[in-house]
């Protein structure tokens, strides 16, 4: 009995903390979905957190091609109902039409474009901490700590998602996000004997997720959102454990 | 306030600036000539040549006849009006409002300025001498309008200046031509035997009019104050301007915070009064040591808010050097459009692109000064990739054309094609595979082609036929070859640009 009850208390308690640290309690399941099926079990309360920063790794530039379409296909459903999104980074090469292939306007994207790194983290910073965006997407190469968890904080207050892209880090080290990603692309997904290439797949791989677990899926996109593949090919650990990270 | 006008006339404008370039033509009889008809003709003689009857239209041959030693330099006309603009912005520590007057002449609105130098005979003998120092004969004079001004600053023999009232009386023995007439009019006043302008003053109106046309009336009407004449400012006074001066020099940026907070407030409470509200301002701050630093900033939609603008402000305040203090404050608002009361209430509802808060945050990323840029992209109505979208004037434009999604198209598109070197069957195959930065990809699917045609009423070159391909490991690029395969040539393959 005893046991129970502080049992009890402590899962209330963790899920205080969650909520706090921007991660949406259990009832918002239903609501709060971004498609991602299986993937999204790995985050607590199998929920995609909203409201958090998440890291994208990416080491060419063909995952960094893959990553933002990935981006766009997350922006999508982060963008309902006539949201905006701001994409920062020192340069555009990202080409607006293809967004529209994964569900976005692409005229409600405004791209912000910095000369500098320094300035590109300060204005992500500044544009966190505006309510009236959907999401921000900053492509950067280095992000130590804590500048991490000034992202963090910033976010913590106005509920933005914020989305950083890390085109070759030189270093990967410990950050306040709330998960780091990498994707991969995979030969695309095409009935047998049909000519041409069929639609992108992708090996979405979690590194570190904060409080959750990590794991490799297979995930592929339709013109109806993502497709989760049936077979996980989890590589992290299967049962749930309260994993320290970052 | 009774109205007064000042006229200044430089009696040899373009000889006098030879001059003082060249001190050494003081001494001797020069003209300015322009070619006309395959002639030299003068265009401007100085005071040495006229009094030796070198005057303005002699052909230069002539007037050499009579006077060898003539010294004959080339006009630049685009000169003078340069330098009538430069004197009529120096005349602007006289009056705020000073106004060119071609060829040769200065207008300036001087009512309620006279009086800082103590009347208006100091007034006009202090412009006179300093301008007559610096090598300008000049003659001038104060009227209370514009065109008895000019006509006794070219013609008046009694006094340069023309009380109120009195310009019928200083009109009356000066030549018709002292009204600013077209000179087929003048000439015809002279075939009439009309000298002077107080010889047809008094004459019935119709019949002026059926002789001579409007333009006579006109213009004695307004030398006569019957009719308001407008001088076009050189510099326009911006009508929303709030000052502050302070009683200590100001050197601290709190200080400088409280004097924008305070200026602000003023202007905005007008501003919101008439319904306006402002894109660009600036803040400029006038030191004790005689410079003036300013600060400005720009806003993406028209605002009102205080506290807005003060955040703007605030992000370089930082870059006013104070130095020994600062004493006059002035904050003006170039410009200002309407707010949309009924705009402003939809907003609060819906979030999105024409939300207040995310037009503040670009405000505040842009207003930095660092180079920062934004752009929202709109679909254009052309195939050739790079020239399908364009830049987005504001951010509530809304896409002219819908968005398409029926051709492939890359996440990243390359700002520069890229050359590969690829193994391709030939004549229109994809490649079977391609070496990329040292990598080679051998394509397992394809795509294409899908031929891309240039514009030729916009650039000249090469069709491009373009494939989307997949590599062995599942990469996705969007590749294609520049003009068709032929003759004996070689056709270069490019990629341009990577798929999800």
């Amino acid at each position: 009995m005893a046991v129970d009850s502080k049992r009890e208390l402590i899962d209330k308690l963790r899920q205080d903390i969650l909520r706090m640290q921007g991660f949406a309690p259990p009832e918002s399941r239903a609501a709060g979905g971004i498609g991602l099926g299986p993937v999204e079990n790995a985050f607590p309360n199998g929920i995609f957190p909203r409201g958090t920063v998440h890291e994208f790794i990416s080491t060419s530039r063909e995952q960094g091609a893959a990553t933002c379409g990935f981006i766009e296909g997350l922006l999508s459903r982060l963008m309902d109902g006539g949201g905006v999104c701001l994409w920062i980074g020192t340069s555009t090469i990202l080409f607006p039409p293809a967004a529209k292939s994964f569900g976005v306007e692409p005229d409600r994207i405004v791209f912000v474009t910095m000369r500098r790194e320094r300035e590109v983290l300060w204005a992500t910073e500044e544009a966190l901490k505006c309510r009236g965006l959907a999401a921000v997407v900053s492509e950067l190469q280095e992000m130590d700590f804590a500048q991490s968890r000034r992202l963090q904080l910033a976010v913590e207050k106005s509920k933005v998602t914020g989305l950083v892209i890390r085109h070759n880090p030189r270093r990967i080290g410990s950050t306040a996000c709330a998960a780091r990603w990498q994707i991969r692309p995979l030969p695309s997904a095409l009935e047998e004997g049909l000519p041409g290439v069929g639609s992108p797949q992708w090996e979405v791989e979690l590194l570190k997720v904060r409080n959750g677990h990590t794991g490799s899926w297979q995930v592929g996109w339709s013109e109806d959102g993502f497709v989760p593949m049936a077979k996980p090919t989890l590589v992290g650990t299967q049962d749930k454990k309260w994993i320290k990270t970052g | 306030m009774e109205r007064r006008f000042a006229s200044i006339w430089f009696r040899h404008l373009s000889t006098d600036r030879m001059a003082i370039r060249q001190p050494e033509l003081r001494e001797v009889p020069f003209v300015m000539a322009t070619p006309v008809h395959g002639r030299m003709v003068v265009s401007a003689a100085n005071i040495l040549a006229e009094s030796q009857g070198v005057s303005a239209g002699m052909v230069v041959a002539d007037a050499k006849a009579f006077l060898p030693g003539l010294e004959v330099i080339d006009d630049q006309p685009a000169w003078t009006g340069k330098l009538l603009r430069s004197l009529g912005l120096w005349c602007i520590r006289y009056t705020p409002v000073v106004a060119v007057d071609p060829p040769d002449g200065l207008l300036l609105d001087i009512s309620g300025c006279a009086h800082l130098w103590k009347g208006e005979r100091a007034y006009l003998t202090d412009i006179v001498s300093r301008l007559r120092n610096r090598g300008y004969d000049v003659r001038m004079a104060i009227a209370p309008t514009v065109g008895t001004a000019w006509a006794v600053a070219r013609f008046g023999k009694k006094g340069p200046i023309v009380e109120g009232g009195g310009e019928r009386e200083a009109l009356m023995h000066l030549p018709p031509s002292a009204l600013r007439l077209e000179s087929t009019v003048q000439e015809r006043m002279h075939k009439l035997g009309m000298r002077t302008v107080g010889s047809f003053m008094g004459m019935p109106r119709a019949a002026l009019r059926r002789r001579f046309g409007d333009q006579l009336l006109l213009r004695l009407r307004q030398a006569l104050g019957q009719e308001d004449e407008y001088l076009l400012p050189l510099k326009p006074v911006p009508p929303y301007t709030e000052r502050l001066p302070s009683l200590e020099p100001i050197r601290t940026a709190p200080g400088i915070e409280i004097a924008l907070r305070q200026l602000l407030e003023t202007l905005c409470e007008r501003l919101s009064g008439e319904g306006k509200g402002l894109r660009t301002a600036i803040l400029k701050c006038c030191r004790i040591d005689g410079r003036m630093v300013q600060i400005d900033i720009g806003t993406s939609r028209a605002t009102a808010s205080v506290s807005h603008i003060f955040n703007l402000f605030a992000l370089k305040i930082s870059q006013i050097e104070p130095a020994l203090g600062i004493e006059l404050f002035i904050l003006e608002a170039p410009r200002i459009e309407d707010i949309d009361p009924v705009q402003e209430a939809l907003w609060e509802t819906a979030p999105g692109l024409s939300s207040p808060e995310l037009a503040e945050l670009l405000d505040r990323l842009t207003g930095k000064g660092t180079g920062c840029t934004v752009h929202r992209y709109l679909p254009d109505a052309h195939h050739w990739p790079e020239r399908s979208i364009r830049p987005a004037v504001s951010l509530s434009e809304k896409p002219p054309i819908p968005w398409t999604d029926d051709r492939p198209r890359p996440t990243r598109l390359l700002a520069s094609p890229e050359p590969i070197d690829v193994t391709a069957p030939i004549p229109d195959y994809p490649p079977m595979l391609f070496r990329y930065r040292g990598e080679v990809h051998s394509i397992k699917k394809a795509e294409g082609p899908e031929r891309i045609e240039r514009e030729w009423w916009m650039d000249r070159g090469e069709h491009r036929d373009y494939y989307y391909v997949e590599d062995q490991k599942g990469q996705r690029y969007w590749i294609f070859r520049s003009g068709h395969y032929g003759d004996d040539r070689t056709r270069q393959w490019f990629l341009h640009g990577f798929f999800a």
